[in-house]
């Protein structure tokens, strides 16, 4: 039977890059469930300002959020041993200096790597920047985790971007609820597909060509 | 000793001239100088230029908070890496000024600090990768270095910086509590004149000197927050009270994900 891996799963898939030792840059969305999945070791930045923060406030206890302490997406967090506090100079040389792992959604990648996550409109205020643009380009590994195709079921994995870029020749890895496709020299190289689809039918749902892994394999966890 | 400190938000904000630009630090509800901002809305200097790093829709009370988007009005120019929220709309709400002529400016947030301390340290500008190949593109100059495309931005020297600041001395020197620092001390290093709300002013040598984060140097003018002012954790829990009536916000800032 064919399965689209759910949110939470894509999570847990993407925080399967992450090891002890990695620091990440978590995005809006998808990218914050991987927080939940990550091996011990790995610590989490935000351009605002902290490396090595604890735990997000969830909705029950909202009552205790500390507004002194938030991720890049304005959301509460919790302080945590070893925690540094920095402004965003010393964020920005982080992020740009390759000593991050960034996980961002994407709202469309290229054959080439070149992605789109911060504007689906035409003009300049279709869309918010925030650190996407610094994250992209400086990032030691960029993995994108979005949805195989829109909601009108077009491919989100295409040979060339419409939307406006946000960086050029960036993706290195993009995680779906379909597929593990790694951005590769020579073309998206298919690497793995959610249980129950074929490189085929994985193909027919995106744009760009699609090199087939010659050790192809379901999504492994 | 140079006495930085004032009396009120209107005495801090008074001499501030139509057409001055100023840096204001926002991340929604949190590090945000509530209390200098809703002055400069009631003394309403007109033509300002604001350089912030979240410009975004008041979708709490006035009552509670005054973030940087109180000053539409009197805007000439925003320049800003993040304008509005996607899920309300990206920058939508400062369409009707931007038909009235107010000029928006956008880039990457780490090319704000970046141009910023070119600001601040006096360098003529930066060659920036970040933006090539985007509509950041537009009419800036492209260079080439060791075979890699840099685009030209310009320094920011703002007139004024406007700062939340937890704990100061009175020569100035200051603290910031969890990540309020960001963007602040750059923009305190980077502007003519910086003016400091703050949560609690102590004596000359109560602060660690290793603990000091912006050297009083940078700090000209000091307020205390006072009880009822802005920004304090009272008005922050009916800002979040607020906050939760909104259901996209609410997910966004509370939910599990996305």
């Amino acid at each position: 039977m064919k399965q689209r891996l759910d949110r939470d799963t894509m999570g847990m898939r993407a925080a399967k890059e992450l090891k002890d030792g990695d620091c990440v840059n978590l995005g809006f969305g998808i990218p914050t469930l991987c927080a939940l999945y990550v091996p011990d070791g790995v610590r989490f930045e935000t351009e605002a300002g902290l490396l090595g923060y604890g735990r997000l406030v969830m909705a029950d206890e909202i009552d205790k959020a500390d507004w002194h302490y938030i991720d890049a997406s304005g959301r509460f967090c919790t302080p945590a041993p070893g925690m540094a506090i920095f402004d965003v100079v010393t964020s920005f040389a982080m992020i740009r200096s390759g000593r991050l792992i960034s996980i961002m959604g994407g709202f469309q990648v290229s054959e080439r790597g070149d992605l789109a996550n911060w504007n689906t409109g035409g003009d300049a205020l279709g869309g918010t920047i925030g650190g996407a643009m610094d994250l992209a380009v400086g990032s030691r590994m960029v993995i994108i985790t979005m949805e195989h195709t829109t909601k009108e079921g077009k491919p989100r994995i295409v040979k060339k971007c419409t939307y406006p870029l946000t960086a050029k020749e960036s993706v290195d890895l993009i995680v779906t609820d379909l597929a593990v496709i790694e951005v590769t020299p020579g073309g998206l190289l298919l690497k793995e597909v959610a249980p129950g689809w074929t490189a085929d039918e994985i193909q027919g749902l995106t744009e760009a060509e699609l090199i087939i892994s010659p050790d192809l394999k379901e999504v492994e966890l | 000793m140079i006495n930085k400190i004032f009396a009120g938000f209107d005495e801090a904000v008074a001499d501030i001239p139509d057409g001055a630009v100023i840096a204001v630090e926002c991340w929604g509800y949190p590090a945000t100088p509530h209390n200098l901002i809703a002055a400069l809305k009631r003394k309403g200097t007109k033509d300002l230029t604001i350089i912030t790093h979240t410009f975004i829709p008041m979708v709490f009370s006035e009552e509670y908070a005054a973030l940087p988007a109180v000053l539409l009005p009197q805007m000439k120019k925003l320049i800003s890496p993040i304008v509005g929220i996607m899920r309300l709309g990206a920058g939508g709400f400062v369409k009707e000024y931007v038909e009235k002529g107010m000029e928006v400016e956008i880039m990457g947030h780490g090319t704000l600090a970046a141009r910023l301390y070119a600001g601040a340290a006096g360098l003529g500008g930066i060659y920036d990768p970040i933006g090539v190949g985007t509509i950041l593109e537009e009419g800036k100059e492209k260079r080439v270095i060791k075979g890699k495309e840099y685009l030209f931005q310009e320094p920011l020297k703002p007139d004024y910086a406007f700062i939340a600041g937890h704990k100061v001395d009175k020569l100035g020197n200051l603290v910031y509590r969890g990540n309020y620092r960001s963007d602040q001390p750059v923009m305190a290093m980077a502007a003519k004149v910086t003016i400091v709300e703050v949560e609690q002013i102590v004596e000359v040598g109560d602060i660690d000197p290793e603990h000091v984060i912006t050297p009083g140097i940078f700090v000209d003018r000091i307020v205390l927050i006072p009880p009822d002012g802005l920004g304090t954790p009272d008005k922050g829990r009916a800002v979040i009270e607020q906050l939760t009536q909104i259901e996209s916000v609410r997910d966004l800032l509370f939910g599990k994900a996305d």
